[in-house]
């Protein structure tokens, strides 16, 4: 943490005319804290810039080395921006400087939070650089859910939809098990102005869906997407040849399998006849007892006492009496 | 078989207070959380009495900012997350009524959006956690009356997916740290009609990995944090029995440090005050023999719960 190089703030000239302030923990601290040296000298000196709101070149260069010590520390960030507002300082070189510091904070909520702040101040210049700089985290990660989630704020309010279907394609030809990106493809089947919605992508998704299971069986991602692209016209899925085939070829291969099982009985729930040979790997003693589990909707909860007053409505609106 | 080291893990949190490594120095600013996670273990494991309530409650209101809102400690912004924390614990000891509760139900009014979404701070970081922070804390103050629950529970809806669960904006993958965030919020505002129980509870169930333990999101590792996330929704929904509460038991226990107390993340990890929460709560839910029951929207005591809402002294 500490740098050879680093001169202890009481040392440099230019921070002479600044007192600094010590934690106020109370008496007797609940979680008390107890600091290194270094970094103890750092957050005296920034409690005295903030308590003196200077909003300053040198406040913004101590903030630099408060984040870099302790970047969890939400106040400190909110200090840089206001800072950074009161300088009008250039929203580029903010953005290297969030470049240098990235790689230790790619699960910081401070850190997406102020690179969003810095983007939509850029606004469209920036959709090219935030949509690449995700895809460097998800080179590293591709599950980490705040880059989706900063993604899709791009998207949403800085546009660059142009090849996002092509990029999930991507990511999912290198891991089809990935559920972050299935779901980012959901969001631009069903998000992007330019695609006419899930009726218009229906056709092409199921066909790919399909094939993914077929790729994949056990992989519970596809199965719940081919349910989503249906979610407003699940009758339209009774007619599906394709996907019951599929369901009934998952069976013959592995009678258990839990996915297929349990699509088939939605289906059935809502109508389908099985006359498609259905029956036939229902009777197999696993399907039974999967189905049975299902079907069995007054299973035996062992929901604790204390907590049946959700299942019951117990709280609900009356919560909302004032005393 | 491993047992719970309740009397370990009372001196583990005891200890925190004592404590003086780098990771209290990082935690400073979020030490109102800190301490709720703690103090709530200790009481479920019936040694809150051990804790001095009047000094604790002295500490929460010097983080108490004009606007209402708590920071995480003394000198720190107030944001919504910290709000919470500081009136749970407060609940925990009996003493809202230390606080002006219109006061911090106006701040937390202040932060609703047009779409009757929550913002977190000034900065207006939009997620689902802070709805489920802005409805259990207005609940516990008794005035969900101050902001739109028409819009909130609207805005709730939205970020439900096609696959059952929930995310922290409209679109986001379904994640059970904000599928519990959003159920719970759904649950405080009796709202459940929303969630379709069979979809949500077959995505939460398959969170549950051969070794016991439960994960947050498909093909992630199991952790002990999601043993609440996960179990706390199952519960609301009522789908609990969906899982093995016996592996995910044993997946517990096998993460408690069996000589110094706490509970880590992973089997053999660092312990921390958050997992040894996660822990503690998860087993109470499971209804282990010597723990008071946790409430699963409210993650709070039940004693503490009904005598904020019906007054009854435990
Ligand atoms: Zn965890």
């Amino acid at each position: 943490m500490t740098n050879d190089n680093w001169v202890p703030f009481n040392e440099r000239p230019d921070w002479d005319d600044i007192e600094p302030v010590p934690q106020d923990d109370g008496p007797h601290p609940v979680v008390p804290i107890s600091y290194t040296e270094h970094f103890r000298e750092v957050m005296d000196y920034f409690r005295a810039i903030l308590a003196k709101d200077e909003r300053s070149l040198r406040a913004l260069q101590l903030t630099a080395e408060v984040i870099s010590l302790n970047s969890a520390n939400y106040t400190v960030w909110h200090f840089r921006r206001l800072v950074l507002e009161a300088l009008d300082y250039d929203l580029e070189e903010e953005s290297i400087f969030l470049e240098t510091i990235a790689e230790m904070n790619y699960k910081n909520y401070q850190f997406w939070q102020h690179r969003r702040w810095v983007a939509q101040k850029r606004a469209s210049v920036a959709a090219p650089d935030e949509l690449k700089y995700t895809e460097v985290v998800f080179n590293d990660d591709s599950k980490n859910y705040h880059a989706w989630s900063h993604r899709q704020w791009v998207l949403l309010n800085l546009g660059g939809w142009e090849g996002e279907l092509e990029y999930c394609s991507k990511l999912l030809s290198q891991d089809i098990y990935n559920n972050s990106a299935w779901n980012q493809r959901y969001f631009v089947i069903t998000k992007d102005p330019s695609r006419g919605g899930l009726q218009a992508m229906l056709e092409s998704e199921v066909q790919y869906t399909l094939l993914a299971i077929r790729q994949a069986p056990s992989n519970e991602s596809p199965w719940r997407y081919l349910r989503g692209l249906f979610k407003d016209d699940k009758l339209n899925l009774l007619t599906r040849n394709d996907v019951i085939t599929v369901c009934l070829e998952q069976l013959a291969e592995e009678e258990s399998s839990v996915h297929a099982l349990n699509l088939l009985l939605d289906l059935m729930a809502s109508g389908l006849v099985t006359g498609r040979g259905g029956e036939q790997c229902f009777r197999k003693p696993e399907g039974c007892k999967v189905i049975s589990e299902g079907l069995n909707q007054g299973a035996a909860s062992v929901t604790p006492q204390s907590h049946k007053r959700y299942v019951k409505g117990f709280y609900g609106r009356r919560c909302m009496n004032v005393d | 078989m491993t047992t719970f080291q309740l009397e370990k893990h009372v001196n583990y949190v005891k200890s925190l207070d004592k404590k003086s490594d780098f990771d209290s120095v990082v935690m400073e600013h979020l030490r109102m959380s800190g301490a709720y996670w703690g103090l709530t273990a200790l009481d479920l494991m019936h040694s809150l009495n051990d804790m001095d309530g009047e000094e604790i409650a002295a500490w929460i209101l010097k983080c108490q900012h004009d606007c209402g809102g708590f920071g995480g400690n003394i000198g720190h912004d107030p944001h919504i997350l910290y709000t919470l924390s500081a009136v749970q614990i407060l609940a925990l000891f009996d003493k809202l009524s230390v606080v002006d509760a219109d006061k911090i139900a106006k701040y937390i009014s202040g932060l609703q959006r047009e779409d009757g979404s929550f913002a977190g701070d000034e900065w207006g970081e939009i997620d689902t956690r802070f709805t489920y922070t802005a409805v259990s804390c207005l609940s516990l103050l008794k005035r969900l009356d101050s902001i739109n629950v028409e819009k909130a529970t609207d805005f709730l809806v939205r970020c439900r997916n096609f696959d059952g669960g929930f995310g922290c904006t409209p679109g986001a993958e379904s994640h059970a740290g904000q599928i519990f965030c959003c159920v719970g919020a759904l649950a405080i505002l009796g709202a459940l009609h929303h969630v379709d129980r069979d979809l949500l509870g077959w995505w939460l169930c398959e969170r549950q990995v051969k070794a016991g333990g439960l994960n947050g999101r498909p093909e992630k590792l199991p952790d002990v944090c999601y043993s609440w996330w996960v179990l706390s929704s199952l519960i609301i929904i009522d789908r609990a029995h969906w899982i093995s509460k016996e592996k995910l038991r044993d997946f517990i226990l096998n993460c408690q440090d069996q000589d110094r107390g706490g509970i880590s993340d992973a089997p053999d990890d660092a312990v921390d005050v958050f997992h040894t929460f996660f822990g503690v709560g998860g087993l109470s839910l499971l209804e282990y023999p010597g723990l008071k029951s946790i409430d699963p929207a409210y993650a709070l005591p039940v004693d503490v719960i009904d005598r904020v809402f019906y007054g009854q002294k435990s």
